[in-house]
C-alpha cells in the first residue's frame, strides 16, 4: 500500500520538479546570459561559501563553549538555536536592519563616538543576515559532533592528563574534521538560493544572486526566456551542491560509546572567560534582533494596514494545505523506502536540485499561455512551498519510519494490517511525534516563506511575507514591523500547535 | 485431512542455502531443531511469506500458498518478539485477529478468548503493564481468534522462565488441538514435551519430520553433534 502510493507520489514529484525544469530547458534555447548574469552567478556561489565559512567558524567556538560548560539557561539557548529555522526570513531581515540599518543601534553609537558608520546593504548586509539565520543550524550540527563523542574517551583523556591542546588535536579536531564539512555543505546549498535576504539586502549590479535576477528578468523584464536560462544555472548549481552533498558522507572515527555519564572537567582560568564571552555575544547577536522586531512591532500591531488581513489569511492557507500535502507525501514516501522501494530516496530529494523560483518560472512558463498568473499564484504556492518543504520533511520522518517498518512491519503483515487501517492503527499512532514535530516545522516555514509567490502575486493574493516585503520596500517600517510580529506570532503558533498535537499520544 | 506439503523448496540468500521436501497433515504437533545460524527461523519465515523462496512451493490442503500475501496465508505466527502493538489495549490487540480494521469487532468473542487463556478482566491495559507470561498470552489469543490451520511458533517463550514456557507450551496444545503447530526450539525438553514429531535443520537441509522419542534416541550424526552426544 505504501509502496505504491510511494511509487505514485514520487512519479508525481518528478512530474512536478521535471516538467518546469524541462519546460525551462526548452525555453531557455532562446535566451542568452548576459555579462550580468555571469557576475549573479559570481556573487551567488561567493556569498553562499562566505556564509557557510563565516556560519560555522562562528559555530565551532559556540558549540565548544556549550559543550564543556553548565549553567542556567543552557538548555533554553540550545533549544532556541532551533528557533531561527522557524523565523521567517524577513523578519530576521528586518530585526537586523533595526540593529545594523542606516538608523539602527549601532550606527547610533558609532555616529555618538565620531567613527564611519557601516552599511547593511550589499555583501556584507546579505553575510550577516546568512550567518543569523544560519549560524544556529551549524552549531546545532557541530554540538552535535561534540555530545557523540563517547564518554569513554573523554575518560580516557582526562587519565592521560590531556591538556586543552592535547584534547584538540587528538579529540576536537579529529571530531571537527568529520562534522564541518557536513555544516558547510548544508549552509552552502541553502543559502544558493536564499531569496527574501538579496532581495531586500542585495540587488544591484554587484550584489544579485541568480534566484533573485530570476525574479527581476520575470517581473520587471518580462524576460522569460532569460529567465529560462537563469533558472537552468540555478537548477546547475544547486544540483551540483546536492550531489556533492550525497557523494560525501562523513565516516564516523570514534567508535560506540556506553554513553556514561561523565563529570566534566572544563578548562579554567582565561579558557572559562572566553567561552563565557562566545556565549554572551552570540545570545545577544541572535536576541537582539528579535527583540527589536518586538519593541518596534508593537506599536505597529495597533496600525496595521487592512491589506495585512486577507494577506494572512492567504498565509495561513498556504500552510494548512502545504503542511499536510508536504509530510503526508514525505511519509508515503518515507514507509515506502522503508518497505524496501530504494528509489524513492532520492526521488524525494530531487526537490533539493531545484529552488522555489526554479519551479515558479517552469509553472509560469506552463501557465502563463493559458491563464493569468495571479488567477492561479496561490494554488502554485501551496504546490511549489509543499514540495520544496517535502525533503526536510522526508529526512525527518525517514528514520523513524525505518524502524517502524523493522519494528512492526512483519506483525502487520502477518495479520493483513494494511491501508488506511494501518495508517490509523499503527502509522500515526507510532510516528506521531516526528509527524507533529514535521507539519508543525513546514507550516511554519510556509507562512513565513517568501518565494515564489513574488512572482505571481498581483496587489491582492498576497501573502503576509509579501505585504511585509512591500511594506518595507516603501519604508513603512513600524507597520512592517508589527506584520512582522503578527507572522512570527503564526509560524511559532503553528508550530507549536502541530508539535504539540504530536506530543499529546498516549503513552506505551 | 488437509495437510501442508513442502515441494522443494529452496531458501537462499548469499552463501546460504537450505531446502526442504516433506509434509505434514492437520492437528500435528513438530519441534522443529538445529543448531542456531541453520535456518529455523528462517524457515518458519519462509512459510509465512516473509522470506522469499528461491524455487519450490507450499501447499495447503491442495492449494498452492507460496503466492500469497502473509495476512492471507492460512496461519498465523508468533515471532520471537514484537508480536503486540506497544499503543494498543490488550483488547485492541486481540480484536486485530477478527478485523485489522478493528471496526467489526466482537467484544464477546475478544472476552471469550481472553477467558480461555486467562487473561479476563485485562482488556483494557496496555502491553507494558502486562508480565512477559501475560504478553505472551494475549499473542495467543489472537492467533485463536484467527483460528487459522497452522500455527507458527519461532521461539515467542524464549524469554519466559522454564516453568512459564512449559505453562504456555500445555495451555498451546490445549487449545490449539485441530492446528498443525510448527515450533521452533532449541531444547529438546520442550520437544520431548510438546511435540509428536520433531524436524531437524541442519547442513543446509530441513530433514522430514520423525517421531520425537524415536528421533532422540537414535539421533542422525547432525543431530548429535548438536546435542553433544556425538
Amino acid at each position: 500500500m505504501a509502496r505504491r502510493a510511494g511509487a505514485l507520489i514520487a512519479a508525481g514529484l518528478a512530474f512536478l520538479t521535471l516538467g518546469p525544469v524541462g519546460i525551462v530547458m526548452m525555453q531557455a534555447g532562446e535566451g542568452a546570459l548576459s555579462s550580468a548574469d555571469y557576475a549573479a552567478l559570481r556573487f551567488t556561489v561567493l556569498q553562499a561559501a562566505l556564509s557557510a565559512l563565516l556560519s560555522v567558524a562562528c559555530a565551532a567556538p559556540l558549540a565548544r563553549a556549550l559543550a564543556r560548560r553548565r549553567f542556567p539557561g543552557r538548555g533554553v539557548l540550545i533549544a532556541a538555536l532551533g528557533a531561527p529555522f522557524l523565523l521567517p526570513v524577513l523578519v530576521a531581515v528586518l530585526g537586523l536592519l533595526a540593529i545594523f540599518g542606516r538608523a539602527g543601534v549601532v550606527n547610533g553609537a558609532l555616529r555618538g563616538l565620531a567613527l564611519p558608520e557601516v552599511s547593511i546593504f550589499g555583501l556584507g548586509g546579505v553575510l550577516l543576515a546568512h550567518v543569523f539565520l544560519n549560524m544556529p543550524l551549524a552549531t546545532r550540527m557541530i554540538l552535535q559532533g561534540w555530545q557523540a563523542i563517547p564518554a569513554e574517551r573523554l575518560r580516557l583523556a582526562q587519565s592521560l592528563g590531556f591538556r586543552p591542546a592535547d584534547h584538540w588535536r587528538h579529540i576536537e579536531r579529529p571530531m571537527l574534521r568529520d562534522v564541518v564539512p557536513g555544516a558547510l555543505l548544508a549552509v552552502f546549498a541553502i543559502c544558493l538560493s536564499s531569496f527574501a535576504v538579496v532581495l531586500v539586502l542585495g540587488g544591484g549590479p554587484s550584489a544579485t544572486t541568480i534566484e533573485l535576477a530570476i525574479y527581476q528578468a520575470v517581473r520587471f523584464e518580462f524576460d522569460l526566456p532569460r529567465a529560462a536560462m537563469l533558472a537552468l544555472l540555478q537548477v546547475t548549481v544547486c544540483g551540483g551542491a546536492v550531489a556533492v552533498a550525497a557523494w560525501m558522507t562523513a565516516p564516523g572515527g570514534f567508535g560506540a560509546g556506553l554513553d556514561r555519564a561523565l563529570e566534566l572537567h572544563p578548562p579554567r582560568g582565561w579558557r572559562r572567560l572566553a567561552d563565557a564571552g562566545v556565549i554572551l555575544l552570540a545570545a545577544a547577536f541572535l536576541a537582539g534582533p528579535l527583540v527589536a522586531v518586538l519593541l518596534r512591532g508593537l506599536p505597529g500591531l495597533m496600525a496595521l494596514p487592512h491589506a495585512v488581513w486577507p494577506a494572512l489569511m492567504t498565509s495561513l492557507l498556504v500552510a494548512v494545505l502545504a503542511a499536510p500535502l508536504a509530510v503526508g507525501s514525505a511519509l508515503a514516501l518515507a514507509l515506502g523506502r522503508a518497505q524496501g522501494t530504494r528509489w524513492l530516496e532520492p526521488a524525494a530529494m530531487l526537490p533539493m536540485a531545484g529552488s522555489q523560483l526554479v519551479l515558479g518560472t517552469g509553472l509560469f512558463l506552463m501557465i502563463f499561455p493559458f491563464a493569468s498568473p495571479a488567477a492561479v499564484a496561490v494554488p502554485v504556492t501551496v504546490l511549489v512551498t509543499a514540495i520544496m518543504a517535502l525533503p526536510f520533511a522526508y529526512r525527518m520522518l525517514a528514520p523513524e519510519a525505518r524502524a517502524l517498518v523493522a519494528d512492526y512491519g512483519r506483525l502487520a503483515g502477518s495479520l493483513n494490517l494494511r491501508g488506511m487501517a494501518a495508517l490509523r492503527l499503527l502509522v500515526i499512532p507510532r510516528l506521531r511525534r516526528p509527524l507533529g514535530f514535521s507539519l508543525g516545522l513546514t507550516a511554519a516555514l510556509a507562512v513565513g516563506d517568501l518565494g515564489v509567490i513574488a512572482l505571481f502575486a498581483t496587489e491582492d493574493g498576497a501573502t503576509l511575507p509579501l505585504v511585509i516585503s512591500r511594506l518595507m520596500g516603501s519604508y513603512r517600517m513600524t507597520q512592517a514591523a508589527g506584520a512582522a510580529l503578527l507572522l512570527v506570532i503564526c509560524a511559532f503558533g503553528l508550530f507549536w500547535i502541530c508539535d504539540r498535537w504530536g506530543r499529546g499520544g498516549t503513552e506505551d | 485431512m488437509a495437510e501442508l506439503r513442502i515441494e522443494q523448496l529452496v531458501l537462499q540468500q548469499d552463501d546460504f542455502r537450505l531446502t526442504a521436501d516433506w509434509s505434514a497433515p492437520a492437528g500435528r504437533r513438530i519441534a522443529v531443531i538445529g543448531p542456531s545460524g541453520a535456518g529455523k527461523s528462517t524457515l518458519l519465515n519462509a512459510l509465512a511469506g516473509f522470506f522469499p523462496a528461491a524455487s519450490g512451493r507450499v501447499l495447503w490442503d491442495g492449494q498452492d500458498i507460496s503466492r500469497l500475501a502473509p495476512g492471507d496465508r492460512p496461519l498465523s505466527m508468533l515471532f520471537q518478539d514484537q508480536n503486540l502493538f506497544p499503543h494498543l489495549t490488550v483488547a485492541q490487540n486481540i480484536g486485530l485477529g477478527l478485523d485489522p480494521s478493528l471496526r467489526r469487532v466482537d467484544a464477546a468473542r475478544v472476552e471469550a478468548v481472553m477467558a480461555r487463556v486467562g487473561l479476563s478482566g485485562l482488556g483494557g491495559r496496555k502491553p507494558a503493564q502486562l508480565s512477559g507470561g501475560q504478553q505472551s498470552r494475549v499473542a495467543l489469543a489472537r492467533a485463536l481468534l484467527r483460528s487459522r490451520p497452522i500455527l507458527l511458533l519461532d521461539e515467542p517463550f524464549a524469554a519466559l522462565g522454564p516453568a512459564l514456557k512449559a505453562e504456555m507450551l500445555a495451555l498451546v496444545a490445549e487449545t490449539t488441538a485441530d492446528a498443525l503447530v510448527l515450533m521452533v526450539t532449541h531444547d529438546p525438553g520442550d520437544a520431548r514435551q510438546f511435540a509428536d514429531e520433531t524436524v531437524l535443520v541442519a547442513e543446509g537441509l530441513v530433514h522430514p519430520p520423525r517421531d520425537t522419542a524415536a528421533l532422540f534416541a537414535d539421533p542422525p550424526p547432525a543431530l548429535a553433534a548438536y546435542l553433544g552426544r556425538a
